[in-house]
């Protein structure tokens, strides 16, 4: 496998299944079951998977666009999959690069060594948004910050895996990988049995151990935990009632939790429980109107203090957002040779820093081949594709560059893989990506897959589910 | 139990069956406003029809005048209106979603369904030709998740948080369903006992699923202080008031104790309620006046549900 940073191949697409008009090993069982499936059936199945998830509720409160508060994320029924050895490396320098990014977040909040030795312009993280300078020189349980991870990989050739994105608050998403593999096992149950599948259904046992081992050191007894949600408005509210109900905790909003003597209690029918691991699903700014915003009603007044305390944990720490920032990203191949002394097994993408004159200048110059994004955005939200905008789009958004140049990142217009899908036609390729899950506990776990997004429009490459994006099961072969 | 999670659970419990109450009200507020124009005129089914619903504030802040259609859309499908029915379908899925978690699968797809089905309906053709399949439908679908609910729920706190909203809002309903005999008037020239006060009683029963059950308890023609003692006084009768007050006091008693016994005003003034129901007698009833007794009802299950906010919903 290639390391460190990527060539930034652009215009060799990758497909997954077929690799110069031959089906790769992994695939060739699908192949054939694609084969020998008639047309209609496909749609059928197609149909009857919208019916399946429609029943069960799974939706997603999109921000833009009409169409109603609650609309289903399309689901494609041909699996991605991945073989062992792509499975082991990826897995591998998922790890590593998950240790550095806690590495990282812990480094900032105490000593700094990575500014003091010059590796990261200080003025980076000290005038970053995501820093959170009451967290300085605190101790999160275990000295871990980002709990659950979600890494976001695109794949550019058959061994060339690169980070797009990491996202150390509050990703979302699992509760599609579950919702999928569910689906497939009741929908094609022998095509999966004709295969060794890793399965996935351990996550929220591996999510509760991972909360329960960071508990904090004053935790009285058994630790208690329970999932923090902003609400039933959210547009991951479905995934955080069904985490809680897999991990069997409680589901609280912040009017559920009152903070007295600095330890958390929820309120409850018997009366006051105790608190102990909160895993939050709400960011920030939004946790204790005391410490962060104070128009918030999502957290719970004195919740901060309580954290500082060591009477409760949140997971993931706050501040962990320091990680994760698309203006941090550039720098993390190079914490992970500053921590771990290794060198980067997953790639980066190459980044133009706008905020720097001469990357501000190359970007300019080139909009018509980038990927614009805000350095703070997400959900590809506010986002620029270069080859796919109009003249006057472009335009537009280089006036928006010139007012606000730290503002935006640039990447090249990357040829991301893609997968066979169901589309109207019949079955074509679609660009895919993957985010795996990635606990840190007292030990690393990691459920073997991930989260595969696919763009279903075609020749798009924005896999967002607020965008038009829909996803896939996501296989991983047992050796 | 969360607090808020066993509040979600009582007010989607008690919009389900708002939602099937209004239809039965709607039901007998049709038919006897079908009856009325065969039989002489009087006009006022509708205004009858919004009071036993307690809907009479609302409706007037918007209309002038209580007409059939005006009536019915305001009922079945005024999102303004908290108590239509399209609004209490609503609630109560927007309670069950915020503890989607403490319901089994057969209560969410019970529920779910009902609510996909109502948002892809034709609202205007509701109101007008369809309006009696309609209200069917969604009587059925309320027995539905009534039936899914008694028949997957674990047997725990929750379960009686469900009950208890069932039940508070069932003798609500039925004493004011009752109470639109007192709105309704005879026409002139119409006696006590004669044809419209006879089909009047009738549509009452009907709403209450209870025309049947009173033949086979009485076994004679229908009788006012009859038909209220059936459903005021009677413990087979599964809507009476006592019926329902029976089950709101062993729900709170299950709480009590597995809460460690604790109690609150909820239970003492639950257990009082239901010692008047089980030892009150018809004449005294009627003697002190039918109406007065109801509304004195109606304001105490009011105060009822407050006191077991208080106790466990805060």
């Amino acid at each position: 496998m290639e390391q460190g940073e990527t060539t930034g191949r652009r215009f060799a697409q990758f497909d997954e299944m077929h690799e110069s008009g031959v089906c790769r090993a992994q695939y060739a069982m699908i192949r054939r079951w694609l084969d020998d499936l008639p047309p209609q059936q496909l749609a059928l199945k197609q149909h009857e998977a919208e019916l399946l998830f429609r029943r069960i509720g799974i939706t997603f409160a999109v921000y833009t666009e009409g169409g109603g508060p609650e609309r289903l994320i399309p689901f494609d029924i041909i699996p991605r999959v991945l073989d062992a050895a792509e499975w082991d490396f990826l897995a591998r320098g998922l790890r590593q690069r998950v240790r550095a990014l806690n590495a990282f977040a812990s480094d900032v909040y105490h000593r700094r060594e990575i500014l003091a030795s010059g590796r990261i312009p200080a003025a980076l993280i000290l005038h970053n948004d995501g820093f959170r300078p009451e967290m300085q020189d605190f101790d999160p349980a275990l000295g871990v910050y980002t709990h659950i991870a979600g890494i976001d990989i695109v794949r550019l050739g058959p061994r060339d895996f690169c980070v797009l994105e990491d996202n150390c608050r509050t990703p979302s998403g699992v509760s599609y990988m579950l919702e999928n593999r569910e689906a497939m096992m009741r929908l094609f149950p022998g095509l999966l049995a004709r295969h060794r599948v890793a399965p996935v259904s351990h996550y929220p046992e591996e999510l509760l151990d991972t909360l329960k081992s960071v508990a904090p050191v004053n935790c009285p007894a058994e630790p208690k935990v329970a999932l923090l949600t902003p609400g039933a408005f959210n547009s991951a509210y479905y995934e955080h009632s069904f985490l809680a109900d897999e991990m069997g905790v409680e589901l609280v909003e912040g009017a559920d939790l009152f903070v007295d003597d600095n330890t958390v209690y929820m309120r409850t029918t018997e009366g006051p429980k105790r608190i102990d691991v909160l895993y939050r699903r709400l960011d920030d700014d939004f946790l204790d109107p005391l410490t962060f915003n104070a128009d918030s009603a999502l957290g719970a007044a004195g919740l901060f203090a309580a954290y500082r305390a060591g009477n409760v944990t949140l997971a993931n720490a706050v501040g962990a957002g320091i990680a994760d920032d698309k203006s941090i990203y550039p720098y993390v191949p190079e914490m992970i040779r500053f921590y771990l002394g290794e060198e980067p097994l997953l790639a980066n993408v190459p980044t133009y820093d706008c905020g720097r004159a001469e990357d501000l200048a190359y970007v300019l110059a080139h909009l018509e081949d980038l990927v614009i994004k805000e350095a703070r955005g997400s959900g590809g939200y506010g986002m620029l594709i270069g080859p796919c905008a109009s003249r006057a789009e472009r335009e537009e958004f280089a006036r928006k560059l010139g007012a606000a140049p730290t503002s935006y990142i640039a990447q090249p217009t990357l040829a991301l893989s893609t997968c066979p899908t169901c589309v109207e036609s019949g079955i074509a390729p679609r660009h895919v990506d993957l985010r795996p899950f990635v606990l840190v506990g007292k030990e690393i776990r990691i459920v073997p897959g991930g989260l595969t997004r696919v763009a279903l429009r075609a020749g798009s490459l924005v896999v967002n589910s607020s965008q038009g994006g829909g996803t896939k099961d996501t296989w991983v072969l047992e050796p | 139990m969360l607090s808020r999670t066993a509040g979600s659970l009582f007010w989607l419990a008690r919009y389900m069956e708002r939602a099937e109450n209004v239809a039965r009200i709607l039901t007998v507020g049709d038919r006897m406003a079908s009856l009325a124009h065969s039989l002489g005129n009087t006009g006022n089914e509708w205004l009858s029809t919004l009071r036993a619903a307690g809907c009479e504030d609302g409706f007037f802040a918007q209309h002038g005048a209580a007409n059939g259609t005006e009536v019915i859309h305001y009922m079945v499908a005024d999102a303004n209106n908290p108590s239509s029915i399209f609004s209490c379908l609503e609630t109560a899925r927007r309670n069950a979603r915020a503890v989607r978690t403490a319901l089994t699968t057969d209560m969410w797809e019970a529920l779910n369904q009902t609510w996909m089905r109502l948002r892809d309906l034709d609202q205007s053709a509701v109101v007008t030709e369809a309006l009696p399949d309609f209200l069917d439908w969604v009587k059925e679908r309320s027995l539905l998740f009534n039936g899914a609910y008694a028949n997957t729920m674990l047997r725990n706190d929750a379960f009686s948080f469900m009950r208890l909203g069932t039940f508070i809002e069932r003798a609500d309903s039925t004493a004011r369903i009752l109470d639109v005999k007192y709105h309704v008037l005879l026409p002139r020239g119409e006696g006590v006992g004669g044809a419209l006060d006879y089909y009047q009683w009738q549509a009452i029963l009907r709403s209450v699923s209870a025309l049947r059950s009173y033949h086979w308890v009485y076994q004679e023609r229908l009788k006012p202080w009859l038909v209220a003692e059936l459903l005021i006084l009677r413990h087979e009768m599964p809507r009476s008031l006592r019926a329902a007050m029976e089950q709101v006091v062993l729900h709170l008693d299950l709480l009590a104790g597995a809460y460690g016994g604790k109690q609150g005003e909820c239970h003492r003034l639950a257990g009082e309620m239901h010692a008047r129901l089980r030892y009150g007698r018809t004449e005294d009833i009627f003697q002190s006046g039918l109406h007065e007794f109801l509304v004195a009802f109606i304001s105490h299950i009011a105060q009822l549900g407050s006191e077991i906010s208080d106790l466990y919903l805060m």
